[in-house]
């Protein structure tokens, strides 16, 4: 199962490394692992998506505690969250089929941020099935380069389904 | 009072700007560290001259390995934190297997190393390494002070990391430069450790949870590791033990933190533990685990561990808990102040019925070894150094078959008593152990009890043994062989005895040139009387014990397999 983690951490240097080297060393996946800055300068906020049975994610979780600049760890599991990915992504976008992907964009949302001669740059964000799901209408039209990063949340603070 | 004339307020502020060094100095006192171990190089000359005149005892290993050994045993043996400093480069590489033996085994030490020149850092400079990049996964918490004004209030929380909750080992990177820069000092120094949490307290409805399984259990054991030690919890282990009247098997690092001659002692249980031990865990109803992780070489193959056991685990750390086998009845905090609580809630009960199968056990299937045999036992060696010295000397091991058959043979009564590398395994542990030991105790007995392999590994320590007067004694159970590897080669690799010898030297030679005492016993009639003029020696002493070459350790649990499949105990029951 995919769990979200999120780790506020302090903002020094190396504790990115030694958060990634803990995942290494303990032979852990990770997903995806986005990190910035929050509210406070003194502290960033790391989200990881992590795969495994409810037993590997409990010791990520108390491994992540365990780390000295690691202040908070919060599995949101079974919660409301709001979770999204931004992807940049390049199309292939000939003049002739410019008009049907610029459909396929505005009903994904996305915005054009870079047009060229062959090509079309989007900027599409969303929950991850969103971005998978537009990866795969492009793919047609031949895909030449993807950015992401990674899955961001926050809990839902509204209880309503 | 005071008066405030522009003259005399002068000198005042002058005294209170200090260069990075004397900050570290001064921060290393007042965090109580009167004695230091290190080694000197380019990058930390500065502080090398500020320790010149600084009322610190200094002890300079041969190695930096050797040096954070000693570190290590000697906060084992006097329950402070171990000083350990190191140059850049080489010498905070050297580092490492010191640094990781004590996280392994929960030990607080604190490492400084130099590091180059702020400016120069990320360059290749000369004996530039990534220090923290390198260290990071074999200590607690490890960092770069690049600011001289961090230094006093980085070193404050790195005696606090290294020694609360569950201890470890925490290193400070300093570059030469911010040794040197100067700072206003004076002010309080205040923590900054947000995202470090203690928890000493346990649960009070866990501990009385916990309470209510011992008082129903018909068949309990208690399973106690280094945490009892490291937390000082020996008396409340002994209270609980008497009150509630339940047998104690302790892990390797848990050995001395319950007295071994008490009935209750089912000494060290595991891979080479006893078969009293292992069977009892195998059968009980109840595992009550304390300050122990359920390491591999303790569980066999985990799933079958203690199958009919409702288990109770008492560790400071969180992470320890259902790590790796589950967990009934978790207690999360200090085994000091658990076992405090809990001694309350417990009630006695005769359980006749276990205590008389454990004994019967005990009878059937001891330790022991062929006593009428003409060659020299190395279990007949620690036997005797065991009864000579009744009992209370403090002994530090190699790892191996040495290391196996101290721990079933030296029979240990108090904490801190028995030093030796368990998790990590580090072979070469026992000399740089032993003068770590030494100097956190002066006057007790230290012997190192040692291979003839590990010996090798660190043995240019002897230097430092004698260059401070140490009455340290090394016994070397010298079979010619690294023993528990030709054991493993005997057993499972058809007796293909591929590497696991090397041709020693005359070690009481080596130990003459080194100004230390050499004997050499080659007949087991000398044992007795060798090991008293070594007890009587004041100069470190070694003693090269020419011990049966093919002797193995009995009982064994094979890798894999579950701790009640034990092999040797035919052996050990005709033996017996």
């Amino acid at each position: 199962m995919k769990h979200i983690i999120s780790a506020l951490v302090e903002n020094k240097p190396g504790v990115l490394a030694h958060v990634a080297g803990m995942f290494a060393a303990r032979a852990f996946n990770i997903d995806s692992l986005a990190v910035g800055r929050t509210e406070d300068p003194n502290l960033s906020r790391m989200t990881i998506v992590v795969v495994g049975d409810d037993r590997v994610v409990e010791q990520v979780r108390k491994q992540l505690e365990k780390i000295v600049p690691v202040v908070k760890v919060q599995d949101f599991a079974g919660q409301p969250v709001v979770a999204r990915d931004l992807m940049l992504i390049s199309i292939s976008a000939p003049p002739e089929k410019r008009a049907e992907i610029l459909s396929l964009i505005e009903t994904f949302k996305g915005k054009v941020v870079d047009i060229g001669l062959k090509m079309i740059m989007v900027e599409v964000s969303g929950p991850e099935e969103k971005i998978e799901a537009f990866i795969n209408v492009c793919k047609p039209y031949g895909i030449k380069s993807v950015a992401r990063t990674g899955t961001i949340a926050m809990p839902r603070q509204t209880k309503e389904t | 009072m005071k008066s405030k004339s522009p003259s005399s307020a002068a000198p005042a502020d002058q005294a209170t700007i200090k260069a990075g060094a004397q900050i570290v100095v001064d921060s290393l006192i007042e965090q109580g560290a009167d004695t230091i171990f290190g080694y000197p190089g380019g990058v930390v000359l500065p502080l090398f001259d500020k320790l010149y005149d600084a009322p610190i005892r200094f002890i300079e290993p041969r190695h930096e390995q050797g040096g954070c050994h000693m570190a290590d045993a000697y906060a084992r043996a006097s329950g402070k934190v171990g000083v350990m400093i190191a140059t850049s480069g080489p010498g905070a590489c050297n580092l490492v297997t010191g640094l990781a033996t004590a996280m392994m085994d929960s030990i607080p030490i604190v490492a400084i190393t130099g590091q180059v020149r702020t400016e120069l850092i990320g360059n290749d400079a000369f004996q530039e390494a990534d220090t923290t990049g390198i260290t990071r996964p074999v200590t607690k918490y490890n960092c770069i002070v690049k600011d001289v004004k961090d230094l006093a209030r980085t070193i404050k929380e790195a005696f606090y990391i290294a020694s609360t909750g569950r201890p470890g080992p925490v290193l400070i990177d300093i570059p030469v430069d911010v040794t040197v820069a100067k700072c206003q000092t004076g002010g309080p120094v205040e923590m900054n450790l947000p995202g470090y949490k203690v928890r000493t307290k346990g649960h009070t409805r866990q501990i009385s949870t916990a309470a209510q399984a011992i008082n129903k259990s018909e068949r309990p054991v208690l399973y106690v590791g280094g945490g009892i030690i490291l937390a000082n919890a020996g008396e409340e282990l002994r209270a609980l033990a008497e009150k509630a009247h339940l047998p104690v098997t302790m892990t390797l690092l848990g050995l001395g933190s319950f007295d071994q001659r008490k009935p209750e002692s089912l000494d060290m249980l595991g891979m080479h533990g006893s078969a009293y031990a292992n069977y009892a865990v195998q059968e009980c109803d109840l595992l009550i685990a304390i300050g122990a992780r359920f390491d591999d070489r303790v569980t066999g193959k985990v799933s079958t561990f203690a199958p009919h056991a409702k288990i109770i685990h008492i560790d400071i750390d969180p992470v320890s808990i259902s790590k790796s086998v589950r967990v009934d009845i978790p207690v999360v905090g200090d085994a000091k102040a658990i076992l405090g609580e809990l001694v309350k809630e417990v009630e006695y009960r005769q359980r006749k019925e276990w205590f008389e199968k454990i004994a019967e056990r005990k009878k059937k299937f001891p330790f022991c070894y062929d006593r009428d045999a003409s060659t020299i036992k190395p279990q007949y060696v620690i036997d005797e150094i065991c009864r000579q010295t009744e009992n209370d000397a403090i002994v530090t091991t190699g790892v191996g078959q040495n290391q196996m058959w101290t721990a079933q043979f030296y029979r240990f009564i108090r904490p801190r008593q028995f030093i030796s590398s368990g998790g990590l395994g580090t072979m070469g542990y026992g000399l740089p152990a032993a003068i770590g030991a030494q100097i956190a105790k002066p006057d007790a007995t230290v012997i190192d009890i040692d291979g003839d392999h590990s010996f090798n590994m660190t043995m240019t320590e002897l230097a430092t043994a004698v260059e401070h007067n140490l009455p340290i004694k090394v016994c070397i159970m010298n079979n010619g062989y690294m023993g528990m590897v030709r054991q493993w080669q005997e057993l499972f690799y058809n007796k293909r005895y591929s590497k696991s010898y090397l041709r020693n030297p005359d070690y009481a030679a080596v130990a003459c040139a080194m100004g230390a005492v050499g004997i050499t016993v080659d007949k087991k009639e000398d044992v007795p009387k060798a090991i008293k003029a070594m007890l009587a020696e004041k100069k470190p002493c070694v003693v090269d014990f020419r011990v049966e070459r093919e002797e193995n350790v009995w009982p064994m649990v094979p890798a894999g397999k579950s701790i009640s499949e034990m092999d040797g105990l035919d052996i050990l029951e005709r033996l017996a």
